[in-house]
């Protein structure tokens, strides 16, 4: 119950929405709600919600060298785990050999590396690619590592047809949160569209982007922004799918999303009602999809992030199970839960363990997931999702004004307002203004904190993932493998040519990450990151 | 105290692109009266050290969150010192054990400032330190 006090002044959710003592009937849009699986799907894209698919749990994990990486995917899939997601280390993320003089510091250390294709049969050997769904959060090289695992799978005699997962292949959110930007806007975009192009015709089931709001919400971002800047991103790509001759039936099917979700319990179950009708008005309205999987908002999500804290770890297990609770009610149809020690290092296998196990119990023993859309004609979440809508829509209409969002990301206009409210947050928390327990408030005073059992990585393997490189590198047909390269470089000169096909042959030849990035680099340059200006 | 008229290089070594706390701090030294600039991320240590001669900056702040702490600052103290740097006062910031801490101040490190620290606070101890 708010104290007297508080009532004065008035109680937000995180987005700055008003939230009422009691809401009342009176309060709603009284727009229609339907019925999950139909138009304007705020109760969930599935007739039949989690009774007839359960979330995949997703959690993502890869360290070291693809050897260490291949015995953590074991071990979560014995677990009980339904879905892989590799992390990868920085360089390969930047489009660098471990060789790299900026790579050496970090090559193995954030995520595996995997700068060639045998490092990749490596990863999912005993695997099999027909029968788990791998999800791979890659960006400014992804076309180059979706290439790669195709060609894994091509090797193995898997038909591609029977790949399923996820490649991240959202550029634009790099340039304005996570920062693996590789090339400028304008070809960036070229090679997403190529991709996902190519996966609707040769692995149908594999979902070829995920657009994610995740990496600006925790850069400081709130929910409805986050939900908002996502928005404009995807129907960015709708434009230039478009522009590549692509269909809005053919690709609007495959189209995924991915989202943080933080603490507020209600807001958060909120956001992505709202998200779902609005992408389904969009889709319908402006672009003509008649499909109705075109209309579907699927999304993931991963619980955890910024909102996790170093001071009193454990407490990160009550909040992930309250941000896990929050996904469910709010329809994802993937979940990656942080594990308590993800705030400060890479995870050790017990506290990745209780993350897979959070997820378990909200799923097996809560009894949430027997009814689809159990919020659904809540008066509080009702009210909620029409504010959100509401808000989400003035902050599109706020990057449509500005001039678009590539215009928005090459000024540095989203960069900056970013910062600002990451700045925001920081001081909210310091001042006490925004809660956070075991850090301003009911904290230890004076106790450092206690990170439990740390995880080390060995130090001996970098020197082995250099060996490795070396090994293929020398190993492999240089010439054929000069000669995919020579292939990739011309067909990137013009915008005609699909190039899909021309990196996965680079691929089968053994050309690594670093060599591929290399050659589009010397014909596309580099993106210029726009200066902080406040 | 103030900051007014410091100069101050916030810089990104290494690939790591968490940008949000080499973001907030540039934003609240520059409250505080500071100079600031922002390297922007993927800065090798070589050109963080020559910006920090060229730019005559009194400090320059680091900031890693990708595990590589260490290595980023003994790299680029190295090269202020080939420059005739080594008077220039290097902190660091980020995602950093507390069992790291030793290595780095013994590494040279002027200060460590991790991310659940007080903004005031450690505009307070720059202060302190760059007066």
């Amino acid at each position: 119950m708010p104290t007297q006090k508080e009532d004065e002044k008035g109680i937000k959710t995180p987005s700055g929405i008003e939230v009422p003592v009691v809401v009342s009937p009176d309060m709603l849009d009284g727009r229609t709600l339907g019925k999950p699986g139909e138009v304007p799907f705020t109760r969930g894209i599935f007739p039949d919600g989690f009774r007839g698919r359960m979330w995949t749990i997703r959690q993502y994990s890869g360290f070291g060298s693809a050897e260490e990486s291949n015995q953590r995917y074991r071990f979560l899939l014995d677990k009980g785990q339904t879905g892989l997601s590799v992390a990868l280390d920085l360089p390969t993320q930047c489009g660098y050999d471990p060789d790299d003089p900026m790579a050496t510091a970090e090559a193995g250390k954030v995520g595996v590396s995997l700068s060639n294709l045998a490092e990749m049969e490596i990863l999912f050997s005993d695997i099999d690619l027909a029968a788990i769904s791998t999800s791979f959060t890659i960006n400014g090289a992804a076309a180059m590592i979706f290439a790669m695992y195709v060609a894994a799978a091509d090797k193995a005699g898997i038909p591609r047809a029977s790949l399923t997962g996820t490649i991240q292949n959202d550029i634009l959110k790099e340039y304005v949160a996570r920062g693996t930007w590789i090339f400028p806007v304008k070809p960036s975009m070229r090679l997403i569209a190529d991709s996902i192009l190519f996966a609707n015709k040769e692995t149908p089931r594999f979902n070829p982007i995920s657009i994610a709001g995740a990496h600006v919400r925790d850069a400081g971002c709130t929910a409805v922004e986050e939900i908002g800047y996502t928005l404009v991103n995807g129907l960015a790509y709708v434009d230039e799918l478009l522009r590549r001759g692509g269909e809005v039936d053919s690709f609007a099917k495959r189209l995924s999303f991915f989202f943080y979700v933080h603490m507020d319990l209600f807001e958060e179950a909120s956001k992505f009602r709202a998200a779902r009708r609005i992408w389904a008005r969009i889709m319908s309205e402006r672009y003509g999809a008649k499909d109705p999987r075109s209309l579907l908002f699927r999304f993931g999500v991963v619980c955890g992030g910024s909102s996790l804290t170093a001071a009193q770890p454990l407490n990160n297990i009550v909040r992930v199970g309250i941000e896990n609770l929050a996904a469910v009610l709010g329809g994802a149809q993937s979940i990656f839960t942080c594990a308590y020690d993800e705030a400060f290092q890479i995870p050790t296998e017990q506290s990745a363990e209780i993350a897979v196990r959070t997820q378990q119990i909200i799923a097996h023993e809560s009894g949430v997931a027997n009814t689809v859309d159990p919020l659904g004609g809540s008066y509080y979440v009702e009210y909620l999702t029409d504010r959100m809508e509401e808000k989400i829509l003035a902050v599109m209409n706020e990057i449509d004004d500005y001039g678009g969002v590539i215009k928005a990301i090459e000024e540095g206009y989203i960069q900056m307002r970013l910062a600002q409210r990451a700045k925001e947050r920081k001081e909210k928390v310091d001042s006490g203004e925004r809660v956070v327990v075991g850090v301003n408030r009911y904290s230890h005073e004076g106790e450092e904190a206690q990170f439990g059992e740390v995880f080390r990585l060995d130090p001996g393997n970098r020197r082995r993932i250099l060996e490795k490189y070396q090994a293929t590198r020398d190993r492999r047909d240089n010439d054929a493998a000069q000669a995919a390269l020579r292939r990739l470089g011309i067909a990137a000169l013009t915008d005609d040519e699909n190039l899909m096909p021309l990196l996965i042959d680079c691929c089968h030849q053994y050309v690594t990450v670093g060599e591929m990035v290399a050659e589009l680099k010397s014909h596309w340059g580099e993106f210029r990151e726009p200066a902080l200006i406040g | 105290m103030s900051l007014q008229g410091k100069r101050i290089l916030i810089a990104k070594p290494g690939l790591d692109g968490h940008d949000v706390g080499a973001k907030i701090i540039t934003l609240a030294l520059r409250d505080h009266g500071a100079d600031v600039i922002y390297t922007g991320i993927r800065k090798s240590p070589d050109y963080i050290a020559r910006t920090a001669v060229d730019e005559d900056v009194d400090a320059v702040g680091l900031s890693v969150l990708s595990g590589s702490h260490q290595e980023m600052l003994v790299a680029t103290l190295d090269q202020m010192k080939a420059m005739d740097a080594a008077d220039i006062k290097v902190f660091i910031g980020g995602t950093i054990p507390p069992d790291d801490h030793a290595a780095l101040v013994a590494a040279g490190a002027a200060g460590i400032f991790t991310s659940e620290m007080n903004l005031e606070d450690t505009i307070a101890r720059l202060e302190v330190a760059l007066a």
